[in-house]
């Protein structure tokens, strides 16, 4: 399956919607992408994943990638399915993101 | 600022780009916009990088090292532009196949790093390999992007550890666990609460670095049950954590996987001490497949006989050959490795005195191995621990070459407090110094060199050594050939499980007699998984090959056996509780403070009247609070291993403050054992205790106004 990326930028917040899957084929779409965004340095980062039904290690790398890049990058992540938020748990990559279940504040940094 | 282009390509092959490496550091790492491939072979004539997408049936591509590549034996090379997270890689090397000169090149087979990070093949457990992949267990790079958030190895001094033998799978894989990764590290990381509440502060893995379950695996010939390399004491790459130990093994995240469960349990104030086999690997005798070391540089890294045969001095075919430069280094590389990147607190060697042999399998006696780990800067607050001794017959055990820092498994230990739980003659001597910390083995060293123990993985859980006079391996499909006929263990009245309440109530009183006196002696105790609980492998004391419940704890069983674990939870305190009884220097049997007691002293049934005699199974002995590392309250523990209940007149205390009752392992729980200033107190100068048990007493050393 094929992965479909919709980003864009409104202020100092970026937002990607991913659908699909992030495998070790789409994932370097995927951090070309993020990469992108984080020209403008943005402080919050979105990641909509509510229709992505699978990530891979690579796709995870991403998320680290960009907290190397901005550390103070407050990453959002939209409404994991059950698969992918049990894979954050337990690499410990959920302690370095926000998962929520509703839209984040985007007029705030302090989340 | 300009970006400097230090490393540029300066050679091309099928599209590949690259250049001469680094010999150092050896393995593979990322260095620029490229991967830097290190490998070293002494006798090699010739080396092949091979690199593979992931799981991809056949090479994506092969360069062969050019000769300019090679510093000495070390092939080096940098490719670039590749994709590292779809990325395996392996070597071919050429040379002589002449196996009475040790030397067996064979490029037709490709071989992992024997430095490799990662390694792939082996992804999920028990997942049935492709015996046809042409490359079974291919490295792989790792990424050190992991955020440990300020963590640290704890440092805990060792005489302060409770050490818990866990095997990863074991603890979780059961239904009962009721974690949400049964068999894994996430799993264990769920149970950090048990353990926290158990009061363990040092969990000790059984192999968790990549070896091959399928290895030998075989069908038992009447049951069909699959056994499995279930211990897993057969390693495959040194460096590379266990992947199907991981939830997330087949995401390739066993690396982040079990450094968070690692954050986790120090977060909980619990180091981490891996089980380490160093002695042997997976490729066994000459018969044995050809996964790395055998191919590249096969004299460097085994012991062989003058034919160029493998020395077996491990009991699995081959003996690492630990004390030549080459092995060596790679052990220190390895252990650095682990304590620097797992931020791992501590080593068990297996079979450890392999490791102070010489390349003819003599012991030496100042061997290089061995005093290069004591000595080295990065592991110098780790723990070291031997298991001293090995399966060729060297038995080291208080005379491990130490250098000062090393401390042993203490089989002789185990072996007397096993005889003295079941009542045999002429143990009492032997006792007396056992609990001391066994001065008469380590007086060099301090008590904290002994670790403590009654059961390991290796033999009858503490249920089971109560439970079975022999043991009981049929299951093992090996006539029950297998496994030690040395077990000193008795079975209460009945082989085997038992409806008869009173030999179930004599063998929860043996089990808590163990836990009594390992808790009371000096050293570093140390408990074997689900023991707490009293978990049995139904008489199997050598339950290497089963994934299965002979192997796994059943979580059922905490609630059936409440009793027993309120017990543990509870003499585990007591332990915490008093620092008269950890002890980081030996008893000099004197009042060391002047403050009216010596800080021990030994007793029979009459105060300071011990009975060494071979008859006797009793001895007393009290430990002087005021002369404790940190002043405490003075204990007294008495142990009457005989079949009837005998009267021990009681020594004075230091303060004269009574005695107060906190263990009596032959009452009912809940009364065997009580809270902190709670138990009875004792008004009288004699005690009975009971037949085959124990009574520790307290006493505060200072009387305090308003007395409880």
């Amino acid at each position: 399956m094929s992965l479909n990326i919709d980003s864009s930028s409104q202020g100092n917040s970026a937002r990607i919607k991913l659908v699909g899957e992030v495998d070790g084929t789409t994932a370097p779409t995927f951090r070309a992408e993020v990469d992108k965004l984080l020209a403008s340095a943005p402080s919050i980062l979105v990641l909509d994943v509510e229709q992505l039904t699978f990530m891979s290690s690579a796709g995870l790398r991403v998320l680290i990638f960009a907290k190397q890049k901005q550390p103070r990058l407050a990453i959002y992540v939209l409404k994991p399915q059950a698969p992918i938020l049990d894979t954050l748990h337990k690499t410990g990559f959920y302690d370095g993101v926000y998962v929520t279940d509703a839209e984040p504040d985007t007029g705030t940094t302090t989340a | 600022m300009e970006t400097r282009i230090d490393y540029y390509p300066t050679h091309e092959c099928g599209g590949f780009r690259f250049r001469k490496g680094h010999v150092l550091p050896f393995g593979a790492s990322l260095v620029g916009s490229g991967v830097n491939f290190s490998v070293y072979s002494s006798t090699a004539e010739s080396c092949t990088l091979v690199l593979f997408q992931k799981h991809a049936a056949q090479p994506m591509v092969e360069i062969e090292f050019p000769r300019s590549f090679r510093i000495g034996g070390v092939y080096s090379m940098i490719v670039f532009d590749l994709d590292y997270e779809d990325l395996e890689y392996g070597y071919r090397f050429s040379g002589p196949y002449d196996p009475s000169r040790g030397l067996r090149f064979d490029h037709s087979k490709i071989l992992s790093d024997p430095y490799a990070r990662v390694v792939g093949g082996r992804d999920v457990w028990r997942d049935e390999p492709d015996w046809n992949d042409i490359y079974q267990h291919r490295s792989r790079l790792v990424f050190d992007d992991f955020d440990w958030e300020g963590d640290y190895p704890l440092e805990t001094p060792i005489q302060d550890l409770i050490f818990y033998e866990l095997h990863v799978r074991g603890f979780t894989a059961h239904d009962t666990s009721q974690v949400s990764a049964p068999g894994t590290f996430a799993g264990l990381r769920e149970k950090i609460p048990y353990l926290k509440q158990l009061g363990i502060n040092c969990v000790e893995l059984l192999p968790v670095y990549e070896f091959d379950e399928w290895e030998n695996n075989r069908r038992h010939p009447e049951t069909g049950e699959l056994l499995l390399n279930y211990w897993g004491y057969s390693t495959v790459a040194f460096f590379a954590p266990k992947a199907g130990y991981a939830a997330t093994g087949g995401l390739g995240m066993q690396v982040d996987e079990l450094k968070t469960t690692i954050k986790e349990l120090h977060r909980n104030g619990i180091e981490v001490i891996l089980d380490v086999v160093f002695n042997h690997t997976a490729e066994g005798d000459h018969r044995g497949p050809m996964i790395s070391f055998r191919g590249i540089d096969n004299q460097a890294y085994y012991m062989l006989t003058p034919e160029g045969y493998y020395y077996n001095f491990s009991g699995c075919g081959n003996t690492l050959n630990c004390n030549h430069p080459v092995a060596r280094n790679m052990v220190i590389d390895c252990l650095r490795y682990w304590a620097a990147e797992y931020h791992i607190d501590g080593f068990r060697f297996d079979l450890a005195s392999i490791l102070g042999r010489d390349q003819s399998g003599a012991p030496l006696s100042n061997p290089p191995l061995l005093e290069s780990l004591a000595f080295d800067p990065v592991l110098s607050k780790c723990k070291l621990i031997a298991e001293a001794w090995d399966a060729g017959g060297l038995y080291q055990v208080g005379s491990f070459p130490a250098y000062g820092r090393w401390a042993e498994w203490n089989g002789k230990y185990r072996d007397a407090v096993r005889r003295f739980i079941k009542g045999d003659e002429g143990v009492v001597g032997e006792m007396a110094a056992r609990i001391q910390g066994s001065p008469d083995l380590y007086w060099y060293r301090g008590p904290s060199a002994s670790t403590n123990f009654i059961t390991c993985h290796d033999g009858f859980t503490l249920r089971d050594m109560v439970s079975y006079n022999g043991k009981h391996n049929e299951a093992n499909g090996e006539n029950n050939n297998d496994g030690s006929n040395d077990n000193n263990s008795w079975n209460c009245g009945w082989e085997g499980e038992s409806t008869d309440p009173a030999v179930n109530e004599l063998r929860a009183r043996q089990m808590k007699n163990a836990a009594t006196i390992l808790m009371v002696s000096q050293g570093v105790p140390m408990i074997l998984m689900g023991d707490e609980i009293g978990r049995t492998q139904k008489g199997n004391n050598n339950a290497y090959c089963h994934d299965n419940e002979y192997s796994w704890m059943d979580w059922r069983v905490a609630e059936k056996n409440a009793d027993l674990l309120r017990f543990f939870k509870k003499v585990i305190a007591f332990r915490h509780a008093h620092p008269a009884l950890r002890r980081n220097r030996f008893f000099e049997y004197r009042d060391i403070r002047g403050t009216g007691v010596a800080d021990i002293t030994f007793h029979g049934l009459q105060p300071f009247a011990p009975d060494y005699s071979a008859g006797s199974r009793c001895l007393a002995f009290m430990l002087g609070g005021p002369n404790a590392t940190e002043p405490d309250d003075d204990i007294y523990v008495a142990m009457n291993m005989y079949w009837e209940a005998l009267p021990f007149r009681l020594p004075n205390t230091s303060s004269g403050t009574p005695w107060r009752v906190a263990i009596n392992t032959s009452m009912p729980s809940t009364q065997d054992i009580c809270d902190a200033g709670e138990g009875p107190k004792i008004d009288h100068d004699e005690i009975i205790v009971g037949p085959r048990s124990i009574i520790v007493l307290t006493a505060e050393a200072r009387s305090s106004e308003g007395e409880k």
